[in-house]
């Protein structure tokens, strides 16, 4: 994982600088003599109390078996700009090896799926979805989504809150959907880890895990928070007390990357030194001051995301995206320039003060300002349909004369999206490299009648329309009215 | 005083419509409803109703000409249940009167909170809405979709006096609106059904369980007839005591006739059996909202003749009574020879999405005359609208869309929108911030100068 990598190499360079520093200031022989540093055996501190060296929940993903494919005769969205006629898409041992027009050459041993008259593009992501922590039935017991205990519950990680067996995964998979980022709700400052998930059915969420894919840290802005404090009768309760609770925490965390890495500088040289205290808060904040943790940032107004923007600036951390970024639109010349991602619905408006100047234009209007732009869903029944949520924002784009083509719009749902949760060189284009995440739809996936009709992950089949075998059912839903079945 | 100078102020700033006039919709693909299609027709309007509709229509003289270039016309699209006029805001109560505290239950009437000046109302027009039928909510509990779990923040901020002791039976009466801009008055009906839920709701309503929620609705029932017939004997106190006030029986009392009907929200089949079972019981007209497991028993729907309201996105089992919930529910309803309305969402102002919800149940099965029905004609139909509106036919009120593609297509969008054979204004205020924030301007100014 790149937490893990990323956590190598900053230990890695730690080590060339101090050997760099060795050779150019070798300490004089009598100075050893004098008074020899404290030099101890630099022994790992026992299991679970070195945040570097856990080894966390890792993931189990195995893809499914699969076999080399060519799609054939198919308009492909490329979601890398490209919008190919009787296209190509070859897939083999779980990657794209090739996509191209209709002479490209196809290999005499793979499995030929004509799509003469479908359209694919890369499998769907959704960067905001409570599949598994909301799930379905919504009862109490299974309420898991919002550790609305404390504002900053930058501890949690949402993968402990997910039920594997959460029907809305199967409904999310017949859209189309093939990778989520199921976060922490968003009553507190810091709601805790967000997690990337595989959306193949899975007995454990270690089985869905999305390999090497980087933690998110969910942040929340604005009414949620103070509301669900305020009303408890503690901080925060206003806006202002918000940002107080953020800085308070960048402050903490700050302090503790520089304990960690005072310790560790000294394990280097060989000193004697005290582990601070392992903390899985400030852990998880310090994984962002050191750019490993990606900021997913609830935040609704315009004048609220250039706030969030000043605090990261102030401790030296990205924010890398903000969800339900109703208001971008107005400051989306910033957003560019700062190169934060806005994720956000395509109509939904006015269901709270925050959300009130929410239009329909606001993905193309981020787009057009050249700012990264992503739909995504917070919602069970619109992350089976992200396509045409796109398609709303698309064509609302469209009636202002904006010019978005399905070539551009397909990446607010795919490339943009597999970009803002860390994933970008994995999935969510179809490029030769790239995972094998596809979908094959009935028609132009920007039309309302469109159906995904062959879902793979990974080179993998996982969702067939037209075949029962390919349509996995939750156990929660076997004896049940409908038995699992939905269309 | 100071809310009625708000809303007179509002008023003037929204550019007012211009006034029937005689309009000729040419070159148009025209969808007239009640009957079928005329793929290159005309659409004449005149004195605010429709003249004349066909292929070979001649254009009067003097008529305005909008030329349709080939989209499509359609009737005014009907929202068959909504909030809109009565909920602003739906997180900030003081914006929400689409239910009531325990003061009431029947008689909540809804028509006296509707407010013309809503900044919802131009937003449905584009989604090519021009008349809505408004349906309150049991307060605390919703009774539509009325809470949104925003990142798992459950927000109950429905309507009225919410924790200030049980919700009521009953939600109240429904009204229905037109969406005329500029009109003084929206409200075209009011007092068109009461509105109680079954199932979980309804069992919350009342303490907890089904079995309380239909001894409770059957005996109000009951109380109604006896409060009817015996009127000059209950205002000389002598009568037995009744479950509900004065107020509530009376608004029960049409219901009991059979001229009103009960709005009836339930989700799973045994639930929607009870709800036929009560009808055929008590001889009362009754209008099915929700039905997620309708299709479990769609020939006995069918065959009470009872209409439903369905929302075509619920798939998920997402309660224990929508355990059987499936994409294909309107699809099977209508084969099962039910009438069927599909709803916009309720919630997030997205009214728009009702002509979306259509084309979602015509992929999933619903032929495509229904699916255009079941958000004109049937919806208007449920609401006793027919007679006006809800289809293209020679003497009804021109409420007319003209759209440039199919208008159940995420694609498409409405070119103009009349209502009573006055096109509407376009603008609104998502399309005033839209337009503000797509100007660049190099003048130095912020935006509030644009």
């Amino acid at each position: 994982m790149i937490r893990w990598r990323n956590a190598a190499l900053t230990a890695s360079l730690l080590a060339l600088g101090l050997s760099a520093c060795a050779t150019t200031s070798t300490p004089p022989k009598s100075a050893t003599a004098a008074k020899p540093a404290e030099k101890v055996e630099a022994k790992p501190l026992p299991k679970g109390l070195d945040g570097q060296a856990s080894t966390g929940f890792p993931s189990t993903y195995k893809p499914f078996p699969s076999r080399p494919t060519a799609f054939v005769g198919a308009t492909v969205l490329t979601a890398t700009g490209q919008q190919i006629e009787k296209g190509v898409v070859i897939a083999s041992g779980g990657k794209i090896v090739a996509v191209g027009g209709p002479d490209t050459p196809i290999p005499a041993d793979v499995v030929k799926v004509d799509a003469t008259g479908k359209w694919i593009t890369p499998g769907i992501i959704d960067v905001h979805s409570h599949l598994g922590v909301y799930p379905s039935p919504g009862v109490q017991a299974r309420s898991d989504g919002n550790e609305a205990t404390d504002p900053n519950t930058a501890q949690v990680w949402a993968e402990h809150s997910v039920w594997p067996q959460d029907p809305g995964f199967n409904r999310a998979r017949a859209g189309g959907v093939t990778t989520l980022q199921i976060l922490p709700g968003s009553a507190n400052l810091f709601g805790g880890r967000s997690v990337t998930l595989k959306n193949v059915p899975s007995l454990t969420t270690q089985g869905m895990k999305f390999p090497d894919a980087p933690y998110g840290l969910k942040m929340a802005c604005g009414e949620n928070p103070k509301r669900v404090y305020g009303s408890k009768g503690r901080s925060p309760s206003t806006a202002m007390g918000n940002v107080y609770g953020y800085r308070k925490a960048w402050i903490e965390a700050a302090d503790y990357a520089r304990r960690w890495d005072d310790y560790r500088a000294k394990v280097q040289k060989g000193e004697k030194a005290d582990a601070p205290k392992r903390d899985l808060q400030l852990e998880t904040l310090a994984g962002v001051l050191k750019g490993d943790i990606l900021v997913q940032n609830h935040c609704y107004r315009a004048d609220e995301e250039a706030t969030m923007i000043d605090i990261a600036k102030e401790f030296g951390y990205k924010v890398t995206a903000f969800h339900h970024a109703i208001e971008s639109y107005k400051i989306a010349p910033l957003l560019a320039k700062e190169g934060v991602c806005s994720a956000t619905w395509a109509s939904w408006t006015g269901f709270k003060m925050e959300s009130f100047d929410g239009i329909d234009a606001n993905a193309a209007l981020i787009w057009k300002a050249g700012a990264c732009v992503v739909i995504h869903s917070d919602d069970p029944i619109i992350t089976q349909r992200l396509n045409q949520e796109a398609a709303i924002a698309m064509t609302a784009g469209n009636k202002l004369g904006l010019g978005v083509t399905r070539a551009e719009a397909i990446k607010w749902i795919t490339a943009n999206s597999a970009k803002m949760i860390g994933i970008g060189d994995k999935t969510g284009s179809l490029e030769p490299g790239k995972a094998a995440d596809i979908v094959v739809w009935s028609r132009d996936p920007f039309s309302v009648y469109a159906q995904a009709e062959k879902v793979y992950i990974d080179g993998a089949l996982i969702y067939d329309r037209h075949d029962a075998r390919f349509q996995p059912k939750s156990d929660f839903e076997l004896g049940q009215p409908g038995q699992g079945a939905f269309n | 005083m100071i809310r009625s100078l708000l809303l007179a102020s509002a008023a003037c700033a929204l550019a007012l419509p211009a006034a029937a006039e005689t309009v000729a919709i040419v070159n148009a693909r025209i969808e007239p409803v009640s009957s079928a299609a005329i793929p290159a027709g005309t659409l004449v309007i005149k004195d605010g109703k429709i003249a004349a509709v066909g292929a070979n229509v001649a254009v009067p003289a003097g008529a305005r000409v909008v030329d349709a270039k080939g989209g499509v016309v359609t009737p005014g699209l009907v929202a068959a249940a909504s909030n809109l006029g009565a909920s602003e805001v739906s997180g900030v109560r003081e914006t929400r009167d689409d239910g009531t505290g325990n003061a009431l239950s029947a008689a909540f009437d809804i028509a006296y909170a509707i407010n013309p000046a809503s900044t919802f109302i131009p937003l449905a027009r584009d989604g090519g809405i021009t008349s809505s039928a408004v349906t309150p909510v049991l307060s605390g509990i919703g009774g539509g979709a009325s809470e949104h779990a925003d990142d798992g923040v459950v927000e109950e901020m429905t309507a009225g006096k919410v924790g200030s002791g049980d919700p009521p039976l009953f939600g109240g009466q429904a009204a229905f609106i037109r969406l005329k801009a500029g009109a003084p008055d929206i409200v075209e009906a009011s007092k068109l059904a009461v509105a109680v839920s079954l199932g979980e709701s309804g069992a919350r309503a009342v303490g907890g369980s089904r079995g309380a929620d239909l001894v409770l609705i059957r005996s109000a029932l009951e109380d109604a007839r006896a409060f009817a017939a015996r009127r000059a004997a209950y205002e000389q106190g002598a009568t037995r005591d009744f479950g509900l006030s004065r107020l509530d029986l009376q608004a029960l009392v049409p219901v009991v006739q059979g001229k009103t009907p009960l709005l009836i929200r339930v989700s799973r089949a045994a639930d929607i059996r009870q709800a036929l079972k009560l009808a055929a019981d008590e001889k009362i007209r009754v209008i099915l909202e929700g039905v997620e497991e309708g299709w479990m028993v769609a020939p006995e729907i069918a065959k009470a003749g009872v209409p439903v309201i369905v929302d075509p996105q619920a798939d998920l089992p997402e309660s224990f009574e929508a355990l059987g919930a499936r994409l294909d529910n309107a699809a099977r309803l209508h084969a099962a020879g039910v009438t069927v309305a599909i709803n916009g969402a309720r919630d997030f102002n997205n009214l728009r999405q009702e002509r979306l919800n259509a084309g979602l149940a015509v992929a999933n099965g619903l032929p495509y005359a229904a699916g255009l029905a079941a958000v004109t004609l049937v919806p208007a139909r449920i609401w006793g609208q027919d007679g006006k509106i809800g289809s293209l036919d020679v003497g009804k009120v021109a409420d007319v869309v003209v759209w440039n593609g199919d208008p159940l297509e995420t694609t498409s969008w409405p070119l103009n929108v009349f209502v009573g054979g006055v096109e509407q204004p376009k603008d609104s205020r998502q399309t005033q911030l839209r337009d503000r924030y797509a100007k660049s301007d190099d003048s130095g100014y912020p935006p509030a100068y644009r």
